[in-house]
């Protein structure tokens, strides 16, 4: 092993340097998604901004799709640098999985071209095959589809066969069922029909049972890990919590996809199915918030790893907020006749990912950092230990703004589009104009910029912390260490 | 922590958490099931796509207390009524177009969507077509092209997406089938256009 606080490979095993791979893509796309929101919130405000050239639509994807595929890779990530670890075996079919790496890396480059270069078809099935799908979040074209289920199907196969030979633990076990339920969701939303109803009725089957179900059992799964990386949590704790928490998620998760059932063609009893579950769906995220506090506390915080954590802690909190309270706000059929389509959707939207899911893949983005320069301390008074702290500030504060502007325009638009003007067209351009809502889009930008500042911050510190650092994790397990 | 309480052993809540799991979903395949008989073309509240030669209007239901579509006498759409094959043809080939050129990027369809511009849901009966008699030529020289008309007071434009007239058409056509799907009362207080016989139309067809 080289020196302590220098970055060097050969201080990881074979998954985590795959996984590395995987997280400097992530990381990189999670730039493109920054930029195109930026890009696509600037054309709120000026109208004449890249028209004709990168319409919002374009920005837009790129913005919502970079979102999806930076978490995947991050998640995907996430799930390599742990399996060594937790199958206690090298990984099964590395090769086969650092090849299909690169082909999928190279996929998406091409898809993003086409995005940029070709942006629209004409009506045939051709446009579906090779341009884009035009379904929200899952625009890629069908080749596409068909190499992203390749590409799942080697990961799978790396993840179970490394469990296979090694030993299955809880989180090991219940990690590949929900990637099985991961992979096969996808494929409800490869097909062509004309009938909207059907179409959109599938399309949530993959978009909500993704992020409001095995999204985030996946993220639990890792998580769990994690907790027990940082704080050292017994194994014990961990998996029962995560067993309370799949029973929780799937339990108000997988019903409540019918909050997505009530406006699309749908029966009628989808308002009542779909209200109720949704309703509960908080829950598991309160116990989530539980977990991670409690276990915090009785470890009084004393951790290896203190980015990671309070990432990690910001992830329960996040998730609750983004994806549980501002979810709930409107999940109630009552009140989302008037908020459905409007910006009170993109309000949730910001804080739920970035909440629960973004926290999550950067608390990880700082395990591999550590592991990479020899495992060393990463303590609060860490070396440069600025940068994390301002960096998570920024963009935390450029979040918050950014969701807490989005929730007044959403306001704005469920009253006068919704409520008053009918969802007209006239009703519709009456809301864009109107103060409030133009007053929310600047405060949009300007949080946009104030996240885009922490992004920057963000890399500049994953390239550099733990540099000067000179103690090993060791220390802080040794009898007489200092608390950090 | 010496012994462990019954409720906090991993193997109930394992156990719970495959029998929660298992019994969501299979309740979630029965509904599904059960709600394509609703939203199949022809379903209980999905209509067939020859719903297109016919009047379709979205009125306040006060039984229902909401707003319902309203399916009117025949009306056929540029004055040539289709068979169910045609209709469909017409109607696949606009909803083809639609995820052609991203609508759902900017617009929302049933809701769902981006928020840069209309919803489309009841767009075939958005008033500002002006006239019933000229809406279905607006809607297709608006589609065709969209760059230099007067949208709105703010100076948001739907930009030039090439697409063509028989484009346009089959678009105006999946628009007006859309919005005869029954969608529980959303989008509420929806003002439809006017579509009253009143006025001597020249676009109406000649009875059979």
């Amino acid at each position: 092993m080289t020196a302590l606080g220098v970055f060097d490979s050969a201080n990881l095993n074979g998954g985590q340097k795959l996984a590395m791979k995987y997280f400097a893509v992530s990381l990189a796309l999670f730039g493109a998604q920054v930029l195109f929101g930026v890009l696509a919130g600037l054309q709120y405000l000026f109208p004449d901004f890249l028209y004709g050239v990168i319409d919002f639509s374009v920005n837009r994807t790129l913005h919502v799709n970079a979102l999806v595929v930076w978490l995947l890779y991050g998640f995907i990530g996430g799930t390599y640098w742990m399996l060594e670890d937790e199958a206690d075996h090298k990984v099964v079919g590395l090769g086969l999985g650092n090849l299909i790496f690169w082909v999928l890396t190279l996929a998406v480059v091409v898809v993003v071209l086409v995005y940029l270069l070709v942006q629209v078809g004409p009506a045939e099935m051709k446009s579906i095959w090779l341009i884009n799908e035009g379904r929200e979040y899952i625009e890629a074209p069908r080749w596409a589809d068909i190499g992203i289920v390749v590409a799942v199907l080697v990961f799978f196969f790396n993840v179970v066969a490394t469990f296979a030979k090694g030993r299955y633990t809880g989180i090991g076990g219940v990690l590949v069922m929900d990637l099985l339920a991961l992979a096969g969701l996808y494929l409800a939303g490869m097909f062509y029909t004309p009938n909207v109803s059907v179409d959109q009725f599938w399309w949530w089957w993959v978009i909500h049972l993704w992020v409001e179900a095995t999204w985030e059992v996946l993220v639990g799964c890792i998580m769990a890990y994690m907790l027990i990386v940082t704080l050292g949590v017994r194994r014990r704790i961990v998996e029962t919590w995560l067993y309370i928490e799949v029973a929780l998620m799937f339990g108000s998760g997988i019903l409540g996809l019918g909050h997505h059932y009530f406006w699309i063609g749908t029966p009628q009893y989808w308002l009542t199915i779909g209200g109720f579950f949704s309703a509960l769906e908080p829950v598991p995220l309160v116990a989530m918030v539980v977990h991670a506090v409690f276990d915090s506390g009785v470890h009084r915080l004393k951790n290896s790893n203190h980015p990671a954590l309070a990432w990690t802690i910001a992830q329960a909190a996040g998730n609750f907020f983004g994806a549980g309270v501002w979810g709930f706000m409107h999940t109630l059929p009552q009140i989302n006749l008037y908020t459905h389509g409007t910006q009170w959707s993109a309000s949730h939207g910001h804080l739920a990912f970035f909440g629960a899911y973004s926290t999550a893949v950067i608390a990880f983005f700082y395990l591999a950092a550590q592991k990479s320069r020899g495992n060393v301390w990463m303590s609060g008074n860490l070396a440069g230990g600025w940068k994390w702290k301002w960096s998570m500030a920024f963009l935390w504060m450029g979040m918050i703004g950014m969701t807490m502007a989005l929730l007044i325009a959403g306001y704005e638009q469920s009253q006068i589009e919704r409520a008053i003007e009918g969802s007209s067209w006239v009703g519709y351009f009456t809301a864009q104009a109107h103060p409030w809502f133009v007053q929310a889009m600047k405060w949009r930008q300007i949080s946009g910029y104030l996240f885009s500042l922490g992004y920057v911050l963000l890399v500049w510190d994953l390239f550099t912390i733990g540099k000067r650092e000179t103690r090993p994790i060791a220390e802080l397990h040794a009898p007489s260490a200092q608390p950090a | 922590m010496t012994t462990e309480a019954w409720w906090a052993s991993p193997s109930l809540w394992r156990k719970s958490a495959i029998w929660i799991t298992g019994g969501s979903f299979v309740m979630l395949i029965f509904l599904t099931f059960d709600t394509m008989s609703y939203i199949q073309a022809g379903g209980k509240q999905v209509p067939g796509y020859s719903i297109i030669n016919q009047r379709v209007d979205y009125q306040f239901d006060e039984a229902k207390n909401r707003y319902v579509p309203v399916i009117g006498p025949e009306e056929p759409l540029f004055g040539k009524k289709l068979t169910e094959a045609e209709a469909a043809a017409l109607v696949s080939k606009g909803k083809l177009n639609t995820q052609a050129k991203n609508c759902m990027e900017c617009h929302t369809l049933l809701g769902n969507g981006a928020y840069y511009a209309p919803d489309l849901t009841k767009a075939w009966l958005d008033p500002s077509w002006g006239s019933k008699e000229v809406r279905e030529q607006q809607m297709v020289e608006f589609l065709m092209n969209p760059q230099d008309r007067l949208h709105n007071g703010i100076g948001r434009r739907m930009p030039n997406l090439g697409i063509t007239e028989e484009e346009a058409r089959a678009t105006v056509a999946f628009l007006k089938w859309m919005s005869a799907i029954n969608t529980l009362g959303f989008p509420h207080n929806f003002k439809a256009i006017d579509q009253s016989d009143a006025p001597a139309s020249a676009a109406a067809p000649a009875q059979p």
